[in-house]
């Protein structure tokens, strides 16, 4: 694989590399992620779940994935 | 006798609402809510564990559609924070119930009112209902509840404390001048705070640490869900009149 075929984000604060065009469908199937169980937002944006599909990351996208955890 | 616990119209039967944290895993916090008899359970929204795929989720021993998760901004220190992060546990599921607590000082988790109310405002305006953690402070739970707070909450005490309610009578003339139900988040330690609470005319009580860190934090629980039921039947019920001097039991007249 070249380098033009793979992207470079920031994963939950970490660096992570995809697949070029890698949707947020995509990325979640990868992660083993139920998408009912998560929110998502790109570069600060929350993204809503219908959009996962149309929403193709990019370079340099910051994105966060965040859960419900115990908690007082 | 019927006694329905109202919160932004949507009724519940257990006036105790449970954290889910501190926990040794999700098997006890389980366990300890079932123990609870809760409705509400308070969570909080943090980043998924990218690298561990096999990490127990909450949702899988807390069913959301059976208990209402009440999402939390535990941790927040500004507006900004607390409003990302509840509109992200809006996206997760739909939830417009949800605990603001915007924090003040990293020593005591006092909260930071300025931003409480800043943040309120917002999340009314975009159809959010808010239970707001808040000082015992009747001009500011009195604001709170004047720009659309669903629920008034409280401290006892600082958070994780356990040292029950330290101001009476701020909880009191807060209940008293509050129409929306007043709910005593944090500071109980044991289950006689939380009869305390609900004698004192609470609506409700919001504990977590006080049952994660009991030896034993099932049966804390249990316990919790009988002192918030007693707490609640004395004040219904009308306690007696305080004297200062003794008042026999058993009838004077026909002493042998």
């Amino acid at each position: 694989m070249n380098n033009l075929n793979v992207a470079k984000i920031q994963l939950n604060g970490d660096p992570y590399k995809i697949n070029a065009g890698t949707n947020l469908d995509k990325l979640l199937n990868k992660l083993k992620i139920q998408k009912n169980k998560v929110a998502i937002e790109v570069n600060g944006e929350i993204v809503e779940k219908n959009k996962y599909q149309n929403l193709i990351l990019n370079k340099g996208d910051k994105v966060e994935i965040v859960n419900f955890i115990g908690g007082g | 006798m019927e006694d329905i616990f109202t919160i932004a119209n949507k009724n519940f039967n257990s006036r105790l609402i449970v954290g889910t944290g501190k926990y040794k895993n999700f098997k006890e916090t389980a366990n300890a809510v079932k123990a609870s008899g809760a409705d509400i359970v308070t969570v909080a929204v943090r980043r998924v564990n990218i690298l561990d795929k096999d990490q127990p989720l909450l949702m899988d021993y807390l069913d959301p559609k059976s208990i209402t998760y009440l999402p939390n901004t535990a941790g927040c220190y500004s507006s900004k924070e607390a409003l990302r992060t509840l509109r992200l546990a809006r996206d997760m599921g739909g939830w417009r119930l949800v605990k603001l607590e915007v924090l003040g000082d990293k020593k005591t988790l006092y909260p930071n009112m300025i931003e409480t109310i800043k943040s309120t405002e917002v999340l009314v305006k975009e159809g959010f209902e808010v239970m707001v953690y808040c000082s015992d402070d009747l001009i500011m739970t009195k604001k709170l509840e004047d720009i659309g707070a669903c629920a008034i909450m409280p401290l006892g005490s600082p958070i994780g404390s356990g040292i029950g309610i330290q101001n009476k009578t701020n909880i009191t003339l807060i209940k008293e001048q509050s129409s929306v139900p007043v709910i005593v988040d944090a500071g109980v330690g044991t289950a006689s705070d939380a009869t305390i609470a609900m004698e004192l005319g609470c609506d409700g009580v919001l504990l977590n640490t006080a049952i994660a860190e009991a030896n034993n934090p099932v049966l804390m629980a249990e316990a919790m869900k009988y002192a918030v039921i007693a707490g609640r039947k004395a004040f219904k019920a009308g306690r007696m009149k305080k004297r200062k001097y003794g008042s026999a039991s058993s009838p004077q007249g026909n002493l042998i």
